[in-house]
């Protein structure tokens, strides 16, 4: 028989809730995914009731708890403007960066927040994202060239220069592979769209000369035609970047290729 | 000694560099290429490193857009640091960068371009040709994402080279050999597996950042807690300059968050309450594009003047409107969006208010241009520490002196991480074996993490550390007072002590950022206590450092760079090196003294 319920150990129970303090004004409710590898046992859901006032994102939230309510909240996070991706997770069923999500873009009520789906827990808020990482490097996401560059830069055109527009920005934060059914399936050989996205960002460069070895890496079913076009991570890039686009534009490169 | 007994896991390589932002990542891929085995071990995955957060660009007389020659960079360069800056050092990276940028071309950055193809430059505050006559067109730049762009194509280079990294381990002292006292390597603790692990190397590389959040408002990420200095004064060896912290001139109302000195570069221009364009009063020929610490005093004396906007009248405005799209779309477009989020603001049709934000750590680990720490010694102010370097924004080369150029940063890092990787080539044979440790090596590195690990105090990291930060922020400000400083003092001292009383609440070891984060609060107290005092002992201005009490330059007295150490009771001790104002070859003169208008 199929499982159609989650295994017993990932079940998450209800976990401790945290009153605001007398006096608080506006008290939101945040219900926060909390997993302890030291402890074990199941995740929880802990409620956190957080006075918000003075909290923009809901990363200013997250360390409010963290430095007022609980210091034992576990979370990523660095630069605060959406620029290195540490604090991806999942916000009101959204893939997406606490720093740069406004508490005014979410719908009244509670807010759950759970780490970047499908991916194994560290602790709490912390997913691993080392095999995320390695099919990154699997890629060979270096300028390859046979040709001597010489004492000065590699000319490249306005234009040619546009084609990484919409790519080069990729902050690797795996919101959109984190998103997709099709990663979620098969993860282990599919690339996913984040990873896809920075092969087509060095097939597209002007001054990469391994396009047709790229391509032949990525003529295969499972890294790169698992992608269903499902678009999710389209929808979900914080950074508004469109890895559909992007692998619609390698499966065109290849079609091109043999017809 | 440590109460619990701790498994240590021990890794040897050649060189072992702390920290993977641009100057960590620099020196990691570079020291791989040249054959060495270099382990880089790495708090954060490497592209969430602060050098992301770079925008406007790197400096190098390319001349691309026009007329340059790094010796105009030179002189430029030496000026923008009020001559506290190491001129042969400075020479060094003016003309070094050059061959350092067109090799992060050949490496792959997504330079924004010349309609002949070639990398994009735009103006940038302080950045002159024919020394000081012109505006030199000198800022490489890819949009206003530039070290996104570096340190992402750093990262991939590294990549290539198949350097070895230990990614989210903390490191949190560095290890001395007992026998000889010798910096031989760091302890760290792997935050995914909660394990400790020592990583012995013939050479040390500190990159670990600056100390930005020892601040209450600043640009810097969360992570900037100066992790190698605060080790290295663990060590008992002086930090430099510590006294010079940049305020970038427009950091966003509020949040903090960094606008670049690009938008001023392309054309942007600051106005108070009454639409007056006031940097042409404090800077009547470089106006808007005056060096940071002009336009950041020039700021506060507006706002103090009562000609500051908003319901407070407490912050001034940076008009982009009449850019147009087009061209903010084109060459601004992660300010655009940032303004958008943090300010609400629509920048092609409203000002972005904007507040002079505590940016970037001239002080630092004292180095020659090689990246080897330097201490003085007796009568010698350049003794190499031996096995031990520090590049980046950690370190204090000095080639800012008393203010950095922006774009001079992104530049430091390339072109020093370069240097460290060349000259453990030079002098480290690969493979060269390792002295086992006595047993007792490790001891006061872990005693010092058991006690943190165990502290049951009444004050918890986050409580003591706002404490700090509201400190810093009230008393080592844009200007300075003795008043103030010495009010500073005392405070800061008194947060110091205060860390007796502290309190971790998360007892384990697997990603424990509890205790992480105590241990980075520890990094920064040593420097906060080591910026007011230095602050408070120098009686001038000079760049960053402005002393209300003492407006002027005191050359005769204090071209000198202050270096300080911090004891356990957090008292300070002071010494001096000498600035040098020679030049590293006759390629170039070097720049006497003189009044620094813009």
């Amino acid at each position: 028989m199929a499982e159609f319920t989650l295994p017993k150990m990932s079940k998450v129970q209800k976990g401790k809730r945290f009153a605001a303090k007398p006096g608080a004004k506006q008290v939101r409710n945040f219900k926060v995914y909390r997993w302890d590898p030291d402890t074990g046992g199941n995740p929880r859901l802990d409620t956190y009731e957080v006075d918000v006032s003075g909290c923009a994102m809901v990363l200013d939230v997250l360390l409010k708890i963290k430095n007022e309510i609980d210091p034992t909240l576990t979370l990523r996070r660095s630069c605060r403007e959406g620029v290195c991706g540490s604090c991806a997770m999942n916000i009101d069923g959204e893939n997406t960066l606490a720093c740069i999500k406004g508490l005014d873009e979410l719908p009244a009520g509670d807010v759950s927040i759970y780490p970047l789906p499908h991916m194994p827990v560290v602790k709490d808020l912390v997913p691993d994202l080392t095999h995320f990482y390695a099919q990154y490097a699997s890629i060979k996401p270096w300028l390859q060239t046979e040709s001597s560059p010489g004492s000065r830069e590699r000319l490249q055109s306005p234009e040619d220069r546009k084609h990484l527009d919409g790519l080069y920005e990729c902050i690797l934060c795996a919101c959109c592979s984190t998103s997709c059914p099709s990663y979620w399936w098969n993860p282990d050989r599919f690339l996913g769209p984040a990873i896809l996205l920075q092969a087509y960002r060095w097939i597209i460069d002007s001054r990469d000369e391994a396009t047709g070895e790229r391509l032949d890496d990525l003529d295969d079913p499972f890294k790169l035609y698992r992608c269903h076009t499902i678009m999710n991570c389209t929808n979900t890039c914080p950074k508004g970047l469109n890895p559909a686009r992007a692998i619609g534009e390698i499966k065109q490169l290849l079609v091109n290729r043999t017809v | 000694m440590p109460r619990e007994s701790y498994k240590v896991e021990t890794h040897q390589y050649d060189v072992v560099v702390v920290g993977a932002g641009g100057a960590g990542l620099r020196a990691t891929m570079g020291l791989a290429a040249k054959g060495l085995s270099a382990a880089c071990v790495t708090k954060v995955f490497p592209t969430r490193s602060h050098t992301v957060a770079a925008q406007g660009g790197v400096a190098a007389a390319l001349g691309n857009m026009g007329e340059d020659d790094w010796r105009y960079h030179f002189y430029d360069t030496v000026k923008g640091g009020d001559w506290l800056g190491d001129q042969d050092a400075v020479e060094y990276m003016c003309r070094e960068a050059i061959p350092a940028i067109i090799e992060l071309e050949h490496f792959g950055v997504p330079f924004s371009r010349t309609p002949d193809g070639k990398i994009y430059q735009r103006p940038f505050g302080g950045m002159t040709t024919r020394y000081g006559e012109g505006t030199a067109q000198r800022t490489c730049a890819a949009a206003d994402r530039t070290g996104h762009a570096i340190l992402h194509t750093l990262y991939t280079q590294a990549l290539k080279h198949d350097a070895k990294f230990f990614v989210e381990y903390f490191a949190t002292d560095l290890v001395k050999d007992p026998r000889d006292g010798r910096i031989t390597g760091v302890l760290a603790i792997d935050l995914n597996e909660g394990t400790l692990h020592l990583f012995q190397g013939h050479a040390i590389v500190l990159a670990t950042g600056g100390y930005g959040r020892a601040y209450f408002s600043c640009t810097s990420a969360h992570t900037c807690t100066g992790d190698g200095g605060g080790m290295v004064l663990r060590a008992g060896l002086a930090l430099q300059d510590l006294e010079f912290v940049q305020f970038h001139p427009t950091g966003i109302y509020g949040s903090g968050c960094l606008i670049t000195e690009g938008s001023r570069g392309e054309g942007g221009f600051l106005t108070n309450s009454k639409g007056e364009r006031f940097m042409e009063r404090y800077a009547p020929n470089a106006k808007d594009l005056a060096s940071r610490d002009v336009v950041s005093r020039a700021i506060t004396m507006e706002i103090r003047e009562g000609r500051g906007v908003g319901e407070h009248a407490d912050h001034v405005h940076l008009n982009l409107a009449h850019l147009g799209a087009d061209v903010l779309k084109e060459r601004l477009p992660g300010i655009s969006e940032t303004a958008r989020i943090f300010a609400g603001v629509d920048v092609t049709r409203e000002p972005i208010p904007v507040l002079p934000t505590v940016h970037y750590n001239m002080g630092g680990i004292p180095t020659n241009h090689h990246g080897e720490v330097v201490q003085k010694v007796g009568d010698d102010p350049d003794v190499v520490v031996p096995g031990l370097y520090a590049i980046g924004e950690a370190a204090c080369v000095s080639v800012h002196g008393a203010n950095r150029l922006g774009s001079n940063s992104l530049l430091d890092l390339v072109v020093f991480g370069r240097a460290v990787a060349n000259r453990c080539a030079e002098v480290i044979k690969p493979d060269t074996p390792h002295h086992d440790l006595p047993s007792d090596a490790l001891d006061p590195a872990l005693a010092y993490l058991d006690r943190l690990r165990h502290a049951n105090g009444g004050t918890p990291t986050a409580e003591l550390r706002t404490r700090m930060q509201k400190t810093m922020q009230a008393d080592a400000a844009v200007f300075r007072t003795a008043d103030s400083l010495r009010q500073g003092c005392a405070k800061i001292d008194e947060v110091f002590a205060g860390f007796e009383d502290i309190r971790v609440s998360d007892r384990s070891l697997i990603w424990n950022s509890d205790l992480v984060e105590t241990f980075e609060l520890a990094n920064l107290l040593g420097q906060a206590v080591g910026t007011m005092h230095s602050a408070e002992q120098r009686p001038e201005s000079r760049g960053a450092h402005a002393r209300e009490d003492f407006p002027e330059r005191d050359d005769a007295h204090w071209m000198k760079h202050t270096l300080v150490t911090v004891d356990d009771e957090g008292r300070c001790a002071f010494d001096y090196r000498p600035v040098h104002s020679n030049t590293m070859t006759d390629e170039v003169k070097s720049i006497p003294p003189k009044k620094r208008v813009y």
